[in-house]
């Protein structure tokens, strides 16, 4: 086990940060819940260590749930990604409520070819909740996931809806990237959208822990 | 934005742009935040980074100060070294200004210190 910050201490400091106010349907924009992700993160730190004192990047970093439960465990410099100037500027009032210094945020296009570039194996950890590729864009969570193996030069950390287990699992192995579902978890979307008919979607999603090769 | 996202950025994504760094900084705000020191993530930072880049990117804002334009030998055991490295990559904040494409002049601005990056279609 690694040092890492009480459990409910990570869940109350993410229980404070706002949300999409105007959700994009496009950009699949879901906040992740602050109790999954702040499970999420404990294990990332307290059982693998992989998140103090390392360079982290958040791919699709949204509203910044992510990137601040990673700035406070204490991580040596977060850069977050993300498309949306309007989550961006909401992360934005996010990270001045909790003044964290650590964080940095780009606005770019990581489906882009030329998003790797030179953030090429910059990354000790790269995590995401990306987006599920269930509508209007199937297929960007494998491109997230590619742009994250890219962009590490050790371990990537993602969330994938369960009924695409083994294509994910195929996937990391034709990249020659080591994947092991953590857990799995129920993600209770809140009915963000219009066509949600029910108040909330329950959906299984797989935590997964990706390890690259070192002499690629 | 910090340099060492500064040391990162390229404009390479553009049509035409053949290497498209280091992108120039056109700096109107620049603030200091302070930031844990810690020795041990700065040392495995600085040989990810392009030294020469960085020292033009901090004077170029007026912020060089005291920081060595060479990388000094062993400098994980250097302290006062890694202090000043710290400063430079971490707690030197460009708040509101300009990114310039060193091929084409093309801008991209820096809002409340996230520089945008995105290109309209045409440019692609």
């Amino acid at each position: 086990m690694w040092p890492c910050m009480k459990l409910r201490h990570l869940e109350e400091l993410l229980q404070q940060i706002d949300g999409f106010d105007n959700p994009k349907l496009l950009l699949e924009q879901y906040v992740t819940p602050s109790h999954l992700a702040s499970h999420m993160l404990h294990t990332i730190q307290a059982h693998y260590g992989d998140i103090d004192s390392k360079l982290i990047a958040d791919l699709g970093s949204g509203c910044g749930g992510l990137t601040l439960g990673t700035a406070a465990l204490n991580a040596g410099l977060v850069i977050g990604f993300e498309i949306d100037a309007n989550a961006i500027q909401i992360c934005q009032n996010n990270i001045n409520d909790q003044e964290f210094s650590n964080i940095d945020i780009v606005q770019c296009d990581i489906t882009s070819n030329s998003f790797v570039s030179r953030w090429f194996k910059m990354f000790d950890t790269v995590i995401m909740n990306p987006p599920f590729g269930t509508k209007h864009n199937a297929g960007i969570d494998m491109d997230f996931l590619k742009k994250g193996f890219a962009l590490s030069n050790n371990v990537i950390y993602s969330l994938h809806k369960s009924s695409t287990r083994a294509h994910v699992l195929k996937f990391a192995k034709a990249n020659d990237v080591k994947a092991e579902v953590l857990a799995q978890l129920r993600y209770d979307l809140p009915t963000t959208y219009k066509f949600h008919k029910k108040d909330s979607v329950d959906i299984e999603v797989d935590f997964f822990r990706f390890q690259v090769s070192k002499n690629p | 934005m910090k340099l060492i996202t500064h040391n990162m950025l390229t404009s390479k994504c553009m049509k035409g742009v053949t290497v498209g760094y280091p992108l120039k900084i056109q700096a109107v705000d620049v603030k200091t935040s302070e930031v844990e020191f810690n020795p041990e993530f700065i040392s495995r930072l600085i040989p990810k980074v392009d030294w020469n880049v960085l020292c033009g990117a901090a004077e170029s804002i007026g912020h060089l100060d005291d920081l060595p334009k060479e990388l000094v030998e062993n400098y994980e055991s250097d302290v006062e070294f890694l202090k000043k490295a710290h400063r430079v990559l971490l707690e030197i904040d460009i708040v509101n200004g300009e990114l310039i494409c060193p091929e084409t002049g093309r801008k991209f601005p820096i809002n409340n210190g996230i520089p945008n990056m995105l290109l309209n279609e045409d440019e692609v």
